[in-house]
């Protein structure tokens, strides 16, 4: 794969006009994370109703792989519940947008929202369910993600 | 006498590495010299024969290959002395960079001087390797750390700094010769004359100037000067840290070890003279030596005609770049005042995205905060594209940038 293929009509469409951009002010958790080679920023916030993300919304400067794949991890986190969230994998995202090849210097960008959304989920459920051993174990996963 | 045609011809052929192709069969077109520039033969060889022929370790041993060792780094040092025109070469210290430089002054001049509500003054423009130490520094003391700001072209303004000095309270001011975002060269004349003026020592940082045009330490005034090898042709891990002897012989010790000591006994330790007190452990001796080949190179072509080059080069891309639409250059059009860097953002395409697809023409420029986001927030960006010029790029290489960014145009349908 020539690494401007990874320049395609989805990827494009997407950076113009990010799905879930925005913030959502009466949020249950929100979290904020940076890239800090290139000084992407991305925030999630998320609205979480009887053990399900019932809106996610973000916001944030990045690249377009950045803001590719901010949008689609959010149409797939929409309406499942905290532990299939849980079970998004980089692959789930990298697939989605046919980035499975993406060279290791962009993976960054293609992956700091997932790294985010990992990261609310765990400060949501370290609120929620202090005595849980899931909650360490979610900590590694959001650590060891890239 | 060569046309200069030639002369770059001959030039381009000293560096083995222009000669490579990257990614698929594409002549590489290296236009990141601001970040770290490439090395000719002359440079490669030195440091293969020092280490083929020479290596030992210096100042010691009295056999013969440590004596060959030692006159090659101290060489090194008078070199130095005499392309920054210094004439007391004890003043020079090697360090491995200008990072380590400042921070050496910020431990090893400012912990001693630096006391509670003083006032350390930077530009907006400056590098992180000349805030942060200042930063760490004012927090441990109490003391401030301002800036003077720059406008709308990338100038510094002025009137901060006597806003600043009239307090009385400044210590110290802290520039860039030459800022590696905007590529605006500062007014130094003015500022060191006003510090002077109020008996503020300046520290100056060479990084980004001394590659690229005369620089004259007689001349320029300042007490404290850094810049690096790695951006003038020279290995990585080699620069430079020069300081005025009055204020030098004031300073304390940075790092404690062998080659900085006179006499060390159980409890107490007498210092080395200069300017080998600053240079503790066994040093970057290759790399010095390797440092001085790059010294002697752009001697030969002169610092004058480089700067005449980049001059050129950098009104013509000025040019070609106002002719893409869409695109916004960073910094004064004014060439006069202003090096061989250009830093742009193109529509809404972002940085990284402009340097990945213009990358698949072998062309390497750097996206990014540069090193410094306090500018990148002041031109409220998270990035921007930015290409730097050397000796060894030509008119044919700016052409190249401009035919890749129009591909970029044509993949985001701008």
């Amino acid at each position: 794969m020539s690494n401007a293929d990874i320049y395609h009509e989805m990827i494009i469409d997407y950076s113009r006009n990010p799905v879930n951009y925005g913030k959502i002010e009466d949020h249950d958790v929100t979290f904020h994370d940076a890239n800090p080679l290139c000084g992407d920023s991305i925030d999630i916030d998320m609205k979480i109703d009887e053990n399900k993300v019932s809106d996610i919304k973000f916001h944030g400067k990045g690249c377009a792989i950045c803001m590719a794949c901010s949008s689609v991890l959010t149409e797939i986190t929409k309406g499942k519940n905290l532990d299939e969230v849980r079970k998004i994998s980089k692959t789930d995202i990298l697939g989605e947008l046919g980035l499975e090849n993406l060279q290791a210097v962009r993976i960054k960008c293609a992956l700091l929202s997932l790294k985010v959304l990992k990261s609310a989920l765990y400060s949501y459920l370290a609120k929620h369910m202090q005595d849980s051993p899931d909650v360490d174990k979610l900590k590694e996963e959001a650590a060891s993600l890239y | 006498m060569q046309s200069a045609q030639a002369t770059l011809e001959n030039i381009r052929k000293d560096f083995p590495i222009l000669n490579r192709t990257v990614r698929e069969n594409k002549t590489l077109v290296y236009l990141d010299n601001a970040s770290t520039t490439q090395k000719p033969n002359q440079v490669i060889d030195a440091i293969n024969d020092y280490y083929k022929n020479h290596n030992a370790n210096i100042h010691r041993a009295v056999y013969a290959l440590a004596e060959e060792a030692t006159e090659l780094y101290e060489k090194t040092r008078d070199k130095v002395a005499n392309f920054i025109n210094v004439k007391d070469r004890t003043e020079i210290i090697f360090v491995r960079g200008t990072t380590e430089a400042i921070n050496l002054v910020a431990y090893a001049w400012g912990r001693d001087k630096i006391e509670k509500d003083d006032i350390i003054v930077t530009t907006e423009y400056e590098h992180h390797s000349n805030i942060v130490p200042w930063q760490l520094l004012v927090q441990e003391k109490g003391a401030k750390l301002e800036y003077i700001r720059t406008d709308d072209n990338g100038e510094l303004i002025l009137d901060d700094l006597d806003k600043y000095l009239a307090t009385g309270k400044v210590k110290l001011v802290t520039f860039s010769l030459m800022s590696n975002v905007l590529g605006t060269i500062s007014n130094s004349d003015e500022i060191i004359s006003k510090c002077k003026a109020a008996g503020v020592l300046t520290l100056v940082d060479g990084a980004q100037a001394v590659p690229h045009m005369k620089v004259d330490i007689e001349n320029l005034g300042c007490d404290f000067f850094a810049f690096s090898g790695h951006k003038m042709l020279g290995p990585t891990g080699i620069g430079i840290l020069w300081v005025r002897k009055s204020v030098l012989e004031t300073m304390s010790p940075f790092h404690g070890g062998g080659d900085m000591i006179r006499e060390v006994h159980k409890y107490e330790t007498t210092w080395n003279d200069l300017p080998y007190k600053f240079e503790a452990g066994t040093p970057n001796i290759a790399d010095v030596v390797g440092f001085g080949a790059a010294i002697d190179y752009l001697s030969n072509i002169g610092m004058d005609s480089i700067r005449q080059h980049e001059i050129e080069l950098t009104k013509y891309a000025l040019e070609k770049f106002s002719q893409v639409k869409g695109l916004h250059v960073y910094g004064t059009p004014d060439i006069s005042k202003r090096g061989g860097v250009i830093s742009f953002n193109f529509a809404d395409v972002h940085p990284h995205d402009v340097a990945q697809i213009i990358d698949e023409e072998g062309i390497a420029i750097r996206s990014g905060h540069h090193c410094a986001q306090v500018l990148m927030e002041k031109l409220n960006v998270a990035a921007t594209s930015r290409a730097s010029f050397y000796i060894y790029n030509t008119k044919e290489e700016v052409d190249k940038l401009v035919d890749s960014l129009n591909k970029v145009a044509r993949i985001f349908k701008l």
